[in-house]
């Protein structure tokens, strides 16, 4: 069994109003040594895969056919061991 | 000849189904046909409409879930033969999320909901949806909606362009195109488009919200007026 944390962000080329909305309000706080602000959504799962490699297709192949739009978005992964 | 048949699909959280069977059935004389999203069948209709709403709760993204539903299997077939589709506001996502669009709708620019009356400027008229619209002309729809902003990459937009797929411009009263009449910060002020073959469009503005005077206006009409004269060759009689 494994446990999967996708994160799926808005692609770099696209602009993301709420990032940068967050990234003002950072600022007005005085955090004047964060930038580059961007928001996600993160999709935490259990794999029930016999290994990694099986338990990898897996999570790439639904967030090719759902979790990600790839006309908008990126995802990343990390697998682990549950 | 038989009287063109709408079919209207319903999707959990769907909100403008009724409108758009309204418009289809008693102001435009056509038939209409509620068509339950887990049905495997599309009952022999010319036009499927996606109505707005939000579907699924417009969870993960507007449309993302919406498209696996069963009945989606037979939108695209009958789109891939020729067939007519419209998608309207949740049903443009719903379209763009299936690939029958090409695009997505991103969050609206200024983050939030816009819900007013709109101008758009008809850029096709030689479309099954458009030709009871002149070329050029100027209508006023409402929009609705929090994600509605057209995005595509830059070769697509080009070939978008190129191709004549745009429906529909959002633009200033007087037909000018303007940055500050785009509600939602779409590309190129893209209110709608077709697919290469013509036969589906997807739009964000409501054309069934304004179908009678008696109700403010009836600009959208020529969306369903169009379409009965694609199917059956029929100039509709309107009570």
């Amino acid at each position: 069994m494994f446990k999967a944390i996708i994160t799926v962000k808005l692609r770099p080329s696209i602009l993301d109003p709420e990032g940068k909305a967050i990234e003002h309000a950072l600022q007005s706080l005085d955090f004047k040594a964060l930038s580059g602000v961007r928001i996600g959504k993160l999709v935490e799962m259990q794999v029930d895969a016999a290994d990694r490699a099986a338990a990898e297709a897996a999570v790439v192949d639904a967030c090719r056919q759902l979790l990600a739009n790839p006309v908008m978005e990126d995802y990343t992964y990390e697998l682990h061991e549950a | 000849m038989a009287k063109a048949k709408f079919g209207v699909v319903v999707f959990p959280g769907s909100n403008c189904d009724h409108d758009a069977y309204h418009a289809a059935k008693h102001v435009l004389g056509g038939q209409a046909e509620f068509l339950w999203h887990k049905e495997g069948s599309l009952q022999d209709v010319d036009v499927v409409i996606l109505p707005g709403g939000f579907s699924y709760g417009d969870y993960l993204r507007c449309g993302a879930i919406s498209r696996f539903s069963p009945i989606m299997k037979e939108v695209v077939r009958h789109a891939d033969r020729g067939g007519h589709v419209i998608g309207i506001c949740n049903g443009f996502q719903i379209l763009t999320e299936s690939g029958l669009l090409p695009g997505a709708l991103l969050r609206n620019r200024s983050l939030k909901f816009v819900c007013r009356q709109v101008h758009l400027r008809v850029e096709n008229n030689t479309s099954a949806f458009t030709s009871r619209y002149r070329q050029g002309q100027v209508i006023s729809i409402p929009v609705a909606h929090g994600e509605g902003n057209f995005y595509t990459d830059q070769d697509t937009l080009a070939e978008i362009e190129e191709n004549g797929q745009v429906a529909f411009r959002y633009v200033e009263a007087d037909g000018s195109l303007t940055d500050a009449a785009n509600p939602n910060g779409s590309l190129n002020n893209i209110a709608g488009i077709f697919n290469k073959e013509g036969n589906v469009l997807g739009m964000m503005p409501h054309p069934e919200r304004v179908v009678e005077q008696l109700l403010g206006s009836d600009d959208g009409l020529g969306v369903f007026e169009s379409l009965l004269l694609a199917i059956s060759g029929e100039e509709p009689v309107l009570s």
